[in-house]
């Protein structure tokens, strides 16, 4: 039982970290319809940001996302800008997944070329201290980077609800077509929804250096568990890609707890084949065609 | 077949027949091993990937499959040599098996949902070589039994292998174009949902398609394990594989029987060529998306439609001034 309860306490924050990387992914797909192969890329990508940054400055590397969100987001709208709006609209549903995918190996082979392959993490001194509350571990690098996400969560929900590019953005996903019979500048819409997705790598980037060791080859092991938690929690769906990416991150934290750590990653594959098996359109997926 | 195609296939196959008679050099020998290996992925790729449009991204998985199938069951003997080219039939068969519930839940949605999957498969493939370490010695890797070929053309019999399993897959590339299978998948290409509508099975042509195009891509993995002797699971379900099958497929032409063949050509010997000279292997990454990146923008549907499409326009107008 001890040990259950403190895989929940671990999956539990792993998934808020998740969560922030997957509501991007979400977001993105809602907007434009496109799978971005490359966010796993694009966190890594901010990993190595943070760690160059806090080598070269000391700070502190969550006091750096402030530096780097901005960054990650204009390579968003760069990316959106230069590799996905010129393509052909006839083609472009066919081909956008696959710049992204070529987008993803691009930036691991400049990763790679610029860091090697050797394993780096952000090491700000506290990264291994822990908690100890009813005999169960905290650790505390894993509980501040869940209250950095559900903050960050909490900023993307008002920039969604509150303002005038907000509205916009939720109009376009709604109905890309009325949205722009109604003035929405579907093209601006598009490269800044691109690039505030991309703007979540930016903390979950830091999160992710600090919680695991990583190399430009690391997104691959990113990219099937965000895709199996935007599957889970329904394309589209921002509230349900969190909820999916908690439950991933429990089960996960469950399987390698009881099971072994080597078969936690298995779990994303079985979850996302029994998802599409009974119920593809996820958990809180539109019933349009088009939502999936 | 018309006359002229007839001609161009008896010819292509003719040279790359006699080619390893006249040419001894065993480093020109297993650039064309390679060349012919990612010919046959490729134009297999294509089965799934361009007559279907649904973008497979875990063929690689099915590659790795086939290598290990090998690498298991040849591990310590491996009697003439020969053996291992016999079972290949085997290997296809296994991995079409594998790949139809596979398929069945990753085509049942829409294209994208499957990318995820099969990339998803990718991975978890190379989890499972990873870990099944009894099976595959894990990261150690797992080596072939070394066979008793002749030192000095050591590479002939995967040369020939590969060109068969090439010839497989154009022949069955070549009958997708004219059947009825062919027609349908480029219906379902075209629009599934009115496919559907006409009457098209559309479940069981994809499946057929996805099928016999992961078989060849295994069997083809298959003659690589053997043909490397180790296997590794980074190098033998790779991404990068997968990665050069679609980009060769798309830069040669999607939907067409030449085109995945032109695109290996070039960029196989392209792709050695840059190895010797820089090395780094951290540059193919590099280079190979931004070649991915510049053919999607630039000549998003390939060198040969583009090509044919010039060469009407050129004809027609010549007509159009002869009147």
């Amino acid at each position: 039982m001890h040990l259950v309860i403190q895989a929940l306490i671990l999956g539990s924050l792993t998934g808020g970290v998740y969560a922030l990387m997957a509501s991007g992914q979400t977001l993105i797909f809602g907007i434009m319809k496109v799978i971005n192969l490359a966010q796993g890329a694009f966190v890594i990508v901010a990993s190595y940001l943070t760690f160059s940054l806090f080598q070269m400055t000391g700070l502190d590397p969550f006091l750096l996302i402030v530096i780097t969100t901005p960054i990650m987001f204009i390579l968003g709208v760069a990316t959106q800008w230069f590799l996905l709006k010129p393509l052909r609209p006839d083609d472009a549903a066919e081909l956008s997944l696959l710049v992204t995918f070529a987008v993803a190996l691009g930036l691991e082979g400049a990763l790679s070329l610029f860091y090697k392959t050797t394993l780096r993490s952000i090491m700000p001194g506290y990264e291994n201290h822990s908690w100890t509350v009813w005999g169960y571990q905290v650790n505390e690098v894993r509980f501040y980077a869940f209250l950095l996400s559900i903050a960050m969560l909490g900023i993307l929900y008002l920039l969604l609800q509150k303002t005038k590019f907000g509205r916009s953005v939720r109009a376009t996903v709604q109905n890309p077509m009325s949205a722009q019979l109604l003035g929405v500048n579907s093209k601006a819409v598009s490269a800044f929804g691109f690039g505030l997705g991309v703007s979540t790598t930016a903390a979950a980037g830091a999160v992710f250096g600090l919680i695991t060791p990583f190399n430009p080859g690391s997104h691959y092991d990113l990219i099937s568990r965000l895709l199996t938690i935007v599957v889970l929690g329904g394309m589209g769906a921002i509230g349900g890609s969190v909820i999916a990416a908690l439950m991933m991150g429990v089960g996960a934290a469950l399987v390698s707890a009881l099971a072994s750590p080597i078969w936690s990653d298995f779990t994303f594959f079985i979850v996302l084949l029994l998802v599409l098996l009974i119920r593809p359109r996820g958990l809180f997926g539109a019933k349009v065609r088009g939502a999936l | 077949m018309s006359k002229a195609g007839i001609i161009r296939a008896v010819t292509f196959f003719g040279i790359l027949a006699l080619l390893p008679l006249g040419v001894k050099p065993q480093w020109v020998i297993n650039l064309l091993i390679f060349t012919l290996m990612y010919s046959t992925l490729a134009s297999s790729w294509n089965l799934i990937g361009g007559y279907a449009g649904y973008p497979s991204l875990g063929h690689a998985a099915f590659f790795g499959f086939g290598a290990y199938f090998i690498g298991i069951i040849f591990e310590s003997s491996i009697g003439n040599g020969y053996n291992p080219f016999l079972i290949l039939p085997l290997v296809g068969l296994c991995a079409g098996l594998i790949s139809i519930p596979i398929g069945f839940i990753a085509m049942k949605t829409r294209k994208d949902v499957f990318a995820i999957v099969t990339i998803t498969l990718l991975f978890m493939v190379q989890t499972l070589a990873y870990n099944l370490r009894a099976v595959t010695g894990g990261a150690q890797g797992k080596g072939v039994a070394v066979p008793p070929f002749d030192p000095a053309n050591f590479g002939r019999p995967f040369y020939y292998v590969m060109l068969i399993l090439l010839l497989v897959a154009m022949s069955i590339s070549f009958y997708f174009r004219r059947s009825k299978i062919g027609l349908s998948l480029a219906a379902v290409r075209a629009d599934e949902d009115k496919a559907h509508g006409v009457g098209i099975q559309v479940t069981a042509v994809k499946l057929i398609a996805f099928a016999l195009s992961v078989g060849i891509a295994s069997m083809v993995g298959g003659v690589w394990g053997y043909y490397e002797g180790f296997i590794y699971p980074q190098f033998a379900v790779d991404p990068l594989i997968t990665i050069g099958m679609v980009l060769m497929t798309f830069l040669g032409g999607r939907a067409t029987l030449w085109g995945p063949v032109l695109g290996a050509f070039i960029l196989v010997p392209a792709q050695q060529y840059f190895a010797y000279e820089f090395g780094a292997t951290q540059f193919y990454l590099l280079a190979y998306a931004a070649i991915f990146l510049i053919i999607m923008l630039v000549l998003p549907r390939g060198i040969l439609p583009t090509l044919t499409d010039r060469i009407r326009i050129k004809a027609k107008i010549a007509v159009e001034a002869n009147k």
